[in-house]
């Protein structure tokens, strides 16, 4: 633990003489990490990259119908927790993950299950717009084909219309499928992504940073669409910026460090924080 | 001066740097020279080379005719006047030949006159006036002109590679035999023609008929079949390691040496080759099937290296959006990773393949330095290829090759500029920026 996050342990009320004790480290969530009827359900969740831990003891649920963002400073493991929940961390070498992880009762982790069907039901925007070097029309395309969702032509175009349209992006470019999808603007790249994601009509939906790399307008055209989204999925999403997380979601999470620190409603995060960090952060003092 | 003003006032930064500003572009501009004069120089070398082997070389584009006026005597060809394509195969065409050249120059009788005349014209002639016969029969008992192919010594002579002013033992041509040419030019019956059988001929004992065909063939299959055996199995071997293969001790052993194989001196391959693949699998020397097997093995770690390379030149994020869709890691790889390393995987094999179309030292230990008069027909003909012909050719004795050699290496280096370029354009077309 670095000198500075120490100095900011010390500072804080709410850690107790006994978390002082075992080196400054905070332990436990403050908050409820539960919620009615979730999705998928984490509990204890711990990730090393090699011999470095970057996540300890996490637990949260994913609720349906609901956006959970994930708030914390570089590096405090929050994009790591979100890479667990599809199992996206199997392709880093050295990641090792432990606990419990389910996706409707099922241990996702468990050596039976297979992670391309999970990826299928668990689906990911990235941080960076990253759509294939192929048509509009295949990038959206290419999830239904590969998994056999539809019986012909007509049904696949008919799913990849309505992909486009539940992500906003339809209008823009229905005269132009057959063109390549890089070649669309960075916002429009990544709603593109999103509505490749929501082809294979998943039951989560995971969100890293999904705006870092737009601009104000694109960011506030994603931000409205996965209020949209909400509806149908249970989405977790990544992010660094607090008005994001406050605008998007219901509840709030945030990471310190490796270490859930609190989770509550949004409203009450930012209204009115219970744990030092979570305040000092949201507040601007540090992050 | 400088007593005075150091103590007085303090040096501000920017008279630091502008004192340095001139040594230091000084010191830029020398490097820029040496740069260009390295880059001069380079060329400088290379120029010359190839002007050398061009100015060398394109004299054996042309080959000199002498126009003879042949008489095809019946008698000779076809005695029994039935036109038996058999018997008008195997007349003595040499004969009539002789016949014809005497009647040419009725001044010469003596044996060794009559032999510098028979030798003006090829050992190739008789076949020429066989195969005009067989096609076309009915000049049987007509005299008429044709062109024959002059011999190794007067296409030398009229092409300016024999010098006249030499004294006549160091000319290798003797002054009776130039006198005939020129009796022969004066009458306009000699004449420079564009050598088509350079191109159609296997290679030949005289120069004035040996060409590249065969070579070319040769060439041909074994680069196929090279293809055809490294590329897939190093593109594969490529996917896997850099892919699917878990890194640890033993990857890391099997990347070191995969790098030390490209690295390995050819004749290696060509030894291996012949106690391999000759010696204890018994395939049939001196074929395009054996040197395939060998250049295979040989350019297979090139294309490793390169399709590695390019492999992972493609960003993670396409496989991380392959993946996070569902796509298995092998359709991930096949759908999209793949396709996008195409070109530099391409590029690799090209370079590779250019490698092996350039290699002579591995073809010697597997028997393909043998002397092969007929074109290849498949890939299990004894063959050689073109940079062991032009081996072989630069080791002949007679003048004529001289200029044969260059122009098969003129040759070879046109497949190797082509070969390259198609490597550099399949580069600047599917080259993506990310």
């Amino acid at each position: 633990m670095s000198t500075l996050a120490s100095e900011i342990v010390r500072d804080t009320s709410a850690i107790t003489a006994a978390d002082l004790a075992r080196g400054g480290r905070v332990s436990g969530t403050i908050g409820d990490i539960t919620t009615p009827d979730p999705r998928m359900v984490c509990r204890g969740v711990n990730v090393w990259y090699g011999a470095k831990q970057a996540i300890k003891e996490v637990g949260l649920d994913i609720g349906k119908n609901q956006v959970v963002a994930m708030i914390g400073p570089s590096g405090c493991g929050k994009s790591t927790f979100l890479r667990c929940l599809n199992r996206m961390n199997d392709t880093i070498d050295g990641c090792r993950v432990q606990g419990s992880i389910q996706l409707d009762g099922q241990e996702i982790y468990d050596k039976r299950v297979d992670p391309v069907p999970l990826r299928a039901q668990v689906g990911m925007v990235f941080q960076k717009p990253n759509p294939f070097p192929k048509s509009i029309y295949e990038n959206v395309a290419y999830g239904p084909r590969i998994h056999g969702l539809t019986n012909s032509k007509a049904e696949l175009d008919a799913l990849v219309e309505t992909s486009l349209r539940k992500a906003g992006l339809w209008n823009e470019v229905k005269d132009r499928l057959d063109q390549p999808g890089t070649g669309l603007s960075g916002g429009q790249q990544q709603r593109l992504c999103i509505a490749r994601t929501i082809a294979v009509s998943p039951e989560v939906i995971l969100m890293d940073e999904p705006c870092s790399a737009l601009d104000p307008i694109a960011t506030a055209i994603i931000e409205e669409l996965i209020d949209e989204l909400r509806e149908q999925y249970a989405i977790a999403i990544v992010t660094h910026s607090m008005q994001q997380a406050a605008r998007v979601s219901q509840r709030t999470a945030y990471f310190h460090l490796g270490d859930l620190v609190e989770v509550g409603e949004t409203n009450q995060i930012f209204t009115n924080p219970r744990h030092q960090l979570t305040e000092d952060y949201i507040t601007g003092r540090f992050g | 001066m400088q007593d005075q003003t150091q103590p007085t006032t303090p040096r501000r930064t920017i008279d630091i740097v502008n004192a340095s500003l001139k040594k230091r572009y000084a010191r830029e501009r020398r490097f820029r020279f040496m740069g260009a004069a390295a880059v001069t120089l380079g060329l400088l070398f290379v120029a010359t080379l190839f002007a050398d082997i061009a100015l060398k070389g394109y004299t054996a584009f042309e080959q000199t005719y002498i126009q003879v006026p042949v008489d095809f005597d019946p008698a000779i060809i076809d005695p029994e006047g039935t036109r038996d394509p058999r018997t008008l195969a195997d007349a003595d065409y040499l004969a009539v030949l002789k016949a014809s050249l005497r009647k040419l120059f009725p001044d010469l009788t003596e044996r060794s006159q009559l032999r510098e005349v028979y030798a003006l014209v090829s050992a190739g002639a008789p076949q020429q006036l066989q195969s005009m016969v067989l096609s076309h029969p009915n000049v049987i008992g007509t005299a008429t002109d044709v062109w024959l192919i002059a011999g190794g010594d007067v296409d030398m002579l009229v092409k300016g590679n024999l010098d006249r002013r030499l004294p006549e033992a160091d000319r290798g041509i003797t002054d009776s035999s130039i006198a005939l040419i020129d009796r022969l030019a004066e009458q306009g019956r000699v004449e420079k023609r564009f050598n088509t059988g350079f191109f159609t001929n296997g290679t030949s004992r005289e120069p004035e008929l040996a060409g590249i065909a065969g070579a070319l063939a040769g060439t041909f299959y074994t680069l196929v079949l090279t293809l055809i055996l490294s590329f897939p199995l190093g593109v594969g071997a490529a996917v896997y390691l850099q892919e699917f293969a878990p890194k640890n001790r033993w990857t890391d052993l099997i990347e070191v040496n995969i790098n030390n194989l490209a690295a390995v001196p050819s004749i290696v391959f060509g030894l291996l080759g012949l106690a391999v693949f000759i010696n204890f699998f018994g395939v049939p020397r001196s074929t395009p099937l054996v040197g395939a097997l060998v250049l295979g093995l040989m350019t297979l770690p090139v294309i490793i290296i390169a399709s590695r390379a390019a492999l992972q030149s493609v960003p993670p994020s396409i496989r991380e959006a392959a993946l996070g869709v569902g796509a298995s890691p092998l359709q991930t790889q096949f759908h999209h990773v793949l396709p996008l390393a195409m070109p530099g995987i391409m590029t690799g094999a090209i370079i590779g393949m250019a490698r092996a179309l350039g290699e002579s030292a591995p073809l010697l230990m597997i028997g393909m330095i043998a002397f092969i008069v007929d074109v290849p027909k498949g890939f299990t003909d004894a063959a050689t290829v073109l940079p062991v012909q032009i081996y072989l050719w630069a080791d002949s004795p007679e003048r004529g090759f001289v200029e044969r050699t260059s122009a098969a290496i003129l040759v070879l280096l046109g497949f190797l500029v082509l070969m390259n370029l198609a490597a550099v354009l399949l580069r600047r077309r599917f080259e993506r920026r990310w």
